[in-house]
């Protein structure tokens, strides 16, 4: 089949039907899955959409999760723009959930909004300094920043079991968790707003953070293609020796994109502790940042890709759970399988059918423009 | 009885807007070398690339031996006895030669009789044409001219009768070129058809008995060789008269603004590239640099720029020492003090070929006002200086938000020459700065080199066109085995003077 011109394809084939198109067969061949696992997909289906769009809690559950996978997904786009994999953010949200509940707990006699800022740059910080480690063993020692990053996820779970256990404990209680924050402290919640204006609604782990998710959307965007630190970090990401002759440090650029990374990774650790657990609680970045690392390669690694994907990994989630709390024969791992299933689709076999989809709009397009 | 082997009736081809090949017919007669001449970019690759298969025209008929067939992929090109060498080479480095050649054609090659077989054969390829190849040998521990004959014999032996060569001399050493056409004479002596794609007007004279030119997409031209010569192939090539000689005035160096003292540079493998060299650049002179490739031009350029560390010895701009072993400036503080780097090659290291035009055409000055305030980068001022200098130096197409790659090789150089010409630097270091570059644009680069050393500039141009150090410098320098073996003024040194300092001769 011939190569489809691709200045004639418009866009929004390419950058909506396409990615379209493989969601739909990610979703079908998920379908078998459950039709294997002898339930109705059709009625799976029916319980993920009401699951995460149905009632005003399941969707508050949604941009709760959605607001994580941003955090993790912009912290692998930003280090992957210099070409560096950074699959730590798990353990670089960790530490930066360690970084907020210290700021917070030791500064608690500030007025609120400014420990809340105070904590979110604690976060910030001490998710940096966990990337930093692995980014200046890359800089100066050639450390491949895969490897190390794995290796410090192991190391900042365990540090943290460590301290929940025997240093940081709250020891009135069994449990490894620390003491809870004030509750001043605490991020006022979808559900707190909903009561302002006189709404009843029930639980749910939504908070100001998503606020927070947008920000860093629009920061990133900015960082990448607006700043000379974005311009410094692409260049040494597509083409070393050309940054070098330049006049552009691959070693400065290295750090500084592993510890923004890692920073918004942190970032996580806000949702977490300030909106929803309010203390350290073991094992709080629950996997978060291993999807981001596949809400990032959906999204295009730019913002206004990361978005939608986080969204769509959120209504997953969501819905996911609701699938399992109801049909008895799909457990918790089905879901991680139908994650892997869209990875593949829109991931590895993105170009499975786009030259196909491709031609078909531009020979359609050029009946109609010579007819 | 001279018969036709390949017919193109009719080819066009567009890629987006651009037509990149407009009803193109072309005959090419059997046993002969055939040669295709034109600018970068005016259609010669996509032309052969069709006829080897890998793009499909849009319309057009393609005839070997008289049959039409329909060529989809390299593999129906190979079929109908159709080889190319492309300039970049599609070998496995750390395979040996055997198995490049055998590799997807293996089948039940691999073991026993068959590989026997498939051995001596090679065997007789190479002796018939005199490639003078050791079949065992490993890729990597090849230069690159041998390189070349591997895929000559690839292609010789998966059955080629015509043999498609694109710009095969723009890697080639001088002795390498004189090698390569000895093969190519012995080729065509055997019954062969080669159709050669350059842009070198000498290469076309010396090997070519029928000629081709195209211009813009269109064949404007067919030619015995015997009944054409240089001037006028150059002129049906760009529209128009082009000075081959230049004409400049006389020179008027002034003071020593750039200087190199013993200087001694290693390169990445700690192998002593550079040794004990001495230079001295004047304000308002142009300082040729030849040599063949390979004897340490590139490490000197790199030390001088300030990308490579200096192992010992000292280097002087406008009088104050810039880099010794001890301390050394880098690239971006040797800029601030005025000296502009062209480097040899420029898609490895002039530009980011994924970058846009406008972000490549602030590489390195990017920091500066006004295209940087503090950290943000300031868009509508870098777009509106990228569209002044594209016009200026006449880049095309002259859209800055275009990504560099999709720009021809010589709007590439114009890029990155605009980009180091538009600060006004004192010392200027220029490696190959036609390379790959059409005859238009050639002239155009050499006249603006050419006003920078007139604006009182000292400048150090490195090339292996000897052409272009003759043309262009005042003094001459010649580099061989990392050290300088001689300097010469330009007024009275012969071609042979200079080939045989290259040559080590002297």
């Amino acid at each position: 089949m011939a190569p489809v011109d691709k200045s004639k394809v418009p866009w929004w084939v390419s950058n909506l039907i396409v990615p379209l198109v493989n969601l739909t067969l990610a979703l079908l061949v998920s379908g078998l899955f459950i039709f294997i696992a002898g339930e109705n997909p059709y009625e799976a289906v029916r319980l993920i959409i009401y699951g995460s769009f149905g009632y005003i809690e399941g969707f508050a559950y949604t941009l709760y999760y959605t607001t994580n996978f941003v955090f993790t997904g912009l912290a692998f786009a930003v280090a992957f723009h210099c070409r560096l994999f950074n699959i730590g953010g798990e353990g670089q949200a960790y530490i930066g959930g360690l970084g907020v509940f210290l700021v917070a707990i030791n500064f608690s006699f500030l007025p609120v909004p400014i420990v809340w800022l105070l904590s979110i740059a604690g976060a910030v910080v001490f998710g940096a300094a966990w990337a930093f480690i692995p980014a200046y063993l890359q800089a100066t020692r050639g450390s491949h920043v895969v490897i190390t990053t794995i290796m410090f996820n192991f190391i900042a779970a365990s540090l943290m079991v460590f301290l929940l256990v025997d240093v940081i404990r709250d020891t009135a209680q069994m449990g490894p968790h620390t003491v809870a924050l004030p509750k001043e402290q605490w991020f006022p919640s979808f559900k707190d707003f909903a009561g302002l204006f006189g709404i009843k609604i029930r639980y749910s782990p939504l908070n100001i953070s998503f606020l927070l998710a947008i920000t860093a959307s629009v920061f990133v965007w900015f960082l990448v293609w607006k700043t000379r630190w974005g311009y410094e970090m692409r260049a040494v990401g597509h083409n070393t020796q050309a940054a070098i002759y330049a006049g552009i440090s691959p070693y400065k650029n290295i750090i500084i994109a592993m510890c923004i990374s890692g920073g918004l990774a942190g970032l996580l650790g806000v949702n977490e502790i300030l909106g929803v657990h309010h203390k350290i609680v073991a094992g709080f970045p629950a996997g978060y940042g291993f999807t981001g690392i596949a809400v990032a390669l959906m999204g295009r690694n730019h913002p206004i890709g990361i978005f939608p994907a986080a969204f769509l990994f959120g209504i997953l989630y969501q819905g996911g759970s609701e699938v399992t709390f109801d049909m008895p024969n799909i457990t918790r791992y089905m879901f991680v399988a139908v994650q892997g299933v869209i990875i593949l689709f829109s991931g590895a076999l993105e170009n499975l059918f786009r030259p196909q989809i491709e031609s078909f709009f531009v020979n359609r397009l050029n009946i109609k423009a010579s007819a | 009885m001279v018969s036709p082997i390949l017919e193109l009736t009719n080819i066009n081809k567009s890629f987006g807007h651009v037509h990149a090949n407009k009803n193109i017919n072309l005959t090419i007669n059997k046993g002969t070398i055939h040669g295709i001449i034109g600018e970068n970019g005016a259609g010669k690759s996509t032309l052969m690339s069709i006829v080897f298969g890998l793009y499909q025209a849009n319309s057009g008929t393609i005839k070997v031996n008289g049959k039409e067939i329909n060529l989809r992929s390299p593999k129906d090109s190979i079929i109908n006895g159709i080889g190319m060498v492309h300039q970049h080479f599609m070998l496995v480095e750390n395979f040996t030669v055997l198995e490049n050649i055998i590799l997807g054609f293996e089948g039940e090659l691999v073991f026993g009789k068959n590989l026997e077989k498939a051995k001596k054969d090679l065997k007789d390829l190479c002796d018939t044409y005199k490639l003078n190849i050791d079949l065992n040998s490993t890729i990597s521990d090849l230069s690159v001219g041998f390189r070349q004959r591997v895929e000559i014999l690839k292609s010789l032996y998966r059955g080629a009768e015509i043999l498609i060569l694109d710009e095969p001399t723009g890697v080639l050493t001088p002795q390498e070129v004189d090698e390569l056409f000895k093969i190519l004479r012995s080729l065509k002596e055997e019954g062969k058809t080669i159709v050669l794609i350059t842009h070198k007007l000498i290469e076309i004279m010396d090997l070519t008995s029928e000629v081709s030119v195209m211009r813009q997409g269109e064949m404007v031209g067919h030619t015995k060789t015997e009944n054409t010569n240089k001037e006028q192939l150059a002129e049906m090539m760009v529209g128009r008269s082009v000075l081959l000689r230049l004409d400049k005035s006389e020179v008027k160096a002034g003071e020593v603004l750039f200087s190199v003292n013993n200087l001694t540079v290693k390169d990445d493998l700690d192998v002593t590239r550079v040794k004990n060299v001495d230079l001295e650049i004047r304000s308002g002179e142009i300082l040729g640099l030849a040599g063949v490739t390979g004897n340490g031009q590139t490490e000197l350029l790199e030390a001088l720029s300030g990308i490579r560390k200096v192992e010992s010895g000292e280097i002087y701009l406008e009088g104050k020492k810039v880099s010794d072993s001890q301390n050394f400036l880098d690239p971006r503080e040797l800029k601030d003090k005025g000296l502009a780097h062209v480097p040899e090659d420029r898609q490895r290291m002039g530009l980011v070929t994924d970058f846009k035009a406008y972000e490549n055409l602030i590489f390195g000055y990017h920091d500066q006002q006004p295209f940087s305030k503090s950290l943000v980068l300031n868009h509508r001022d870098i777009i509106s200086h990228s569209k002044k200098i594209m016009e200026e130096y006449d880049v095309r197409p002259q859209s800055p938000n275009l990504i560099t790659s999709n720009f021809s090789g010589g709007n590439q150089q114009k890029i990155i020459l605009s980009r180091e010409l538009n600060e006004n630097p004192k010392v200027l270091l220029v490696g190959q700065p036609t390379r790959g570059v059409d005859i238009g644009a050639i002239e155009f680069i050499h006249q603006r080199l050419i006003d920078m050393r007139d604006r009182g500039a000292a400048i150090l141009l490195v090339s292996v066109e000897l052409d272009e150090v003759l043309s262009l410098s005042d003094r001459i320098v010649v580099m061989f085995d990392g050290k300088i073996v001689g300097e010469k003024d330009n007024k009275n040194v012969t071609d042979r003077e200079l080939g045989l300092l290259m040559a080590g001769v002297v």
